[in-house]
């Protein structure tokens, strides 16, 4: 039956103000958009202005009224401490050795985790768990794990009899081990992440392309780096460069550790920025040198908006 | 080129049985093509073959050879896939040459055998270019190149038409054919769609709920089916099947026409056919209606070429005929299809 307008039912010719909202899709959205901006606005546009005003700025916690302009000082006052070249080293050598150790770990995680086996959604939970608990926390567990008296490491292994009478290991009071811990406890935080990222990516991978490599002759290694890897490829990268996003402005880990010890051997940037800026006071100069990151970062975040495209293409 | 003997092959998944006790045999150089529903263990049984699904019971051979516990790349099998699974990573060539280079032939001869392969599917243009910026049709033919290019005794291909669109699957299709008679391979074909079944099998096995309901070639399983179900499934639209009180009694809707069309009298039974409704589809003419006084209850289609010219209008009741050798009866109870009776004189 043809239906004309007259059978359709009458609109209500109040909706009401709400009704009327829904209904303008220009207001609906900016309206739907509104908290996102502000949180962005807020929370990353204004402290972003502010570090960059403060960075040229002679600022302190105790200054009052307006800061005067100070151009490039705190910059040139950051390379000229002593502290600072030792704080880079260190943040590039955190950053890379624990997304080295991530992205093989997660690989073989994630492999494993697209098999089926009895007892695999535990598996999954435990890996998970790094993830979901607060890092303050877990880095207080480790905290525990790695102490100097009570290390359940040390007494574990001398139970077992795989340190000797006299190996006892200051796990965050030794230079080369303070940096190890650090990087461990770093690399137990960020796997489950990176996990997750690459199990999407090889569960991405449509059956039938494995069967045809199957099919087409490929042996077990061949399949993996021929096939696997270059198609999980622009997503295993994704991961990469969220970890090392990660890695270069994440403090917690080594603030409630070490604190940047000892002697400076775990002080990265943004610790380095945190001591001076906050604790010591000194806003400008703390601000600089937590700027000295941005152009790295900026340049990582571009490279993850590219290859999340290239990802979506293939 | 190979042989391929399957033994009571069977494939549970858990409680399933996906494939249920198949036995068959392929010839050398023959186009067999496994017909059935979705879900019938067409492509299950496929895979097996593939090597990549292990049978729950059974044996497969190859070449006479048992290859049961063979993995896919020792048993010298190319496989084409309804997606095509071309790697979309790597260029036609590299693609085409993937399997040659798994394999290990020698890295000198790789070049101009796919060269070779790819003027067999006239894609040597494409080669520098990746699957993402090639046609549907244009990928099907890489994934043909790749399938041939290392010169495989068998191949299987589970639906590689099913992703062309209408006009070029009929083009596709007679290439294919035109392609597998010229280089001989054996070849099993999975399809849901008898056209492509008919058109391109020279044996046809019909499947249903992971058993063979009948093999034969096209012509066999489509004018003797084996049972209801195979009469069912073959023929668009499909042959009439009527509930009688003691058999099932079926005949294809092409053979009942008009008493004064058929070219002679003998041996022809006529029926008086009501036209509830016309269908004018250009080449033919699809009629819905009853047997008027034999089956009242049971709706019979037939199909007239447009090459009859007998004007037919709804409603109208006319004298139809079909001759008594198309006439097919199946049992009631099993659907199996029994003797041929004097069914008619009864009535």
């Amino acid at each position: 039956m043809k239906q004309t307008a007259g059978d359709l039912p009458a609109r209500p010719a109040d909706t009401g103000f709400f009704g009327r909202l829904a209904d303008d899709e220009k207001v609906l959205g900016r309206l739907m958009l509104a908290p996102a901006i502000t949180y962005i606005v807020a929370l990353i546009g204004f402290p972003l202005l502010l570090a960059l005003f403060y960075s040229v700025s002679n600022v302190t916690v105790g200054t009052h009224g307006w800061p005067s302009f100070v151009g490039l000082a705190n910059f040139r006052h950051a390379i000229g401490n002593p502290t600072f070249p030792r704080a880079l080293w260190n943040t590039l050598v955190f950053a890379l050795v624990s997304q080295f150790f991530v992205m093989i770990l997660a690989t073989i995680l994630a492999i494993s985790l697209q098999r089926e086996f009895r007892g695999k959604w535990v598996v999954r939970l435990m890996i998970l768990l790094p993830w979901v608990a607060p890092i303050s926390l877990g880095s207080i567990g480790w905290l525990w794990m790695f102490d100097s008296v009570y290390s359940v490491i040390n007494w574990t292994g001398r139970a077992l009899g795989i340190f000797g009478k006299d190996t006892w290991p200051i796990w965050l009071g030794q230079p080369t081990l303070a940096m190890g811990s650090v990087i461990t406890v770093h690399v137990w935080r960020l796997l489950p992440l990176a996990t997750v990222i690459l199990l999407g990516g090889l569960s991405g991978i449509p059956k039938d392309i494995h069967d045809a490599a199957q099919m087409d002759g490929a042996g077990v290694l061949r399949h993996h780096f021929q096939i696997t890897v270059p198609l999980v490829r622009p997503i295993a990268l994704v991961a990469l460069l969220f970890g090392t996003v990660y890695a270069f402005t994440d403090m917690i880990v080594i603030y409630v550790l070490t604190r940047g010890g000892p002697y400076e051997t775990t002080q990265v940037l943004s610790t380095l920025a945190f001591f001076t800026g906050i604790d010591g006071g000194d806003l400008g100069g703390g601000a600089a040198i937590a700027l000295f990151l941005f152009p790295v970062l900026a340049a990582c975040a571009v490279l993850i908006l590219r290859f999340a495209r290239q990802a979506e293409v293939t | 080129m190979a042989t391929v003997t399957i033994r009571n092959l069977e494939k549970r998944f858990g409680d399933v049985r996906a494939v249920d006790g198949i036995d068959l045999s392929v010839e050398e150089r023959e186009f067999l093509v496994l017909l059935g529903p979705s879900g019938c263990g067409k492509t299950t049984l496929l895979r097996m073959i593939a090597g990549l699904e292990r049978q729950t019971r059974g044996d497969i051979l190859i070449g006479g050879q048992v290859v049961n516990d063979l993995p896919p790349r020792a048993r010298k099998i190319a496989m084409v896939f309804q997606s095509y699974a071309l790697y979309p990573h790597m260029t036609v060539r590299d693609n085409i040459a993937f399997p040659l280079k798994a394999q290990g032939v020698e890295k000198a001869s790789i070049p101009e055998r796919v060269e070779r392969a790819a003027a067999m599917f006239g894609i040597e243009l494409f080669l520098n270019r990746k699957p993402r910026e090639l046609s549907g049709g244009e990928r099907q033919r890489v994934a043909l190149a790749r399938a041939v290019v290392r010169e495989p005794t068998l191949f299987l291909l589970d639906e590689p038409l099913s992703n062309l669109d209408a006009k070029l699957r009929t083009l596709a299709r007679d290439e294919l054919k035109q392609f597998q008679r010229r280089i001989g391979t054996t070849t099993i074909y999975v399809t849901h769609d008898q056209i492509e079944a008919m058109g391109l099998g020279d044996r046809i096995v019909v499947m249903c709920g992971g058993k063979v309901r009948q093999v034969g070639s096209p012509q066999e399983v489509y004018d003797n089916p084996a049972d209801t179900f195979v009469a069912g499934f073959l023929g668009s639209p499909p042959m009439n099947l009527l509930r009688g009180d003691d058999c099932t009694v079926g005949f294809r809707p092409e053979r009942f026409l008009p008493l004064a069309v058929h070219e002679s009298r003998e041996e022809l039974v006529p029926l008086w056919f009501r036209v509830n409704r016309v269908e004018d589809l250009g080449s033919d003419r699809l009629l819905y209606g009853t047997l008027h006084d034999t089956f009242p209850n049971e709706r019979v289609i037939v199909n007239l070429p447009f090459t009859v010219h007998f004007p037919v209008v709804a409603g109208g009741v006319y004298e139809f005929a079909i001759k008594e050798k198309d006439i097919k009866f199946f049992d009631k109870a099993t659907g199996r299809r029994t003797e041929p009776r004097r069914f008619w004189a009864k009535r």
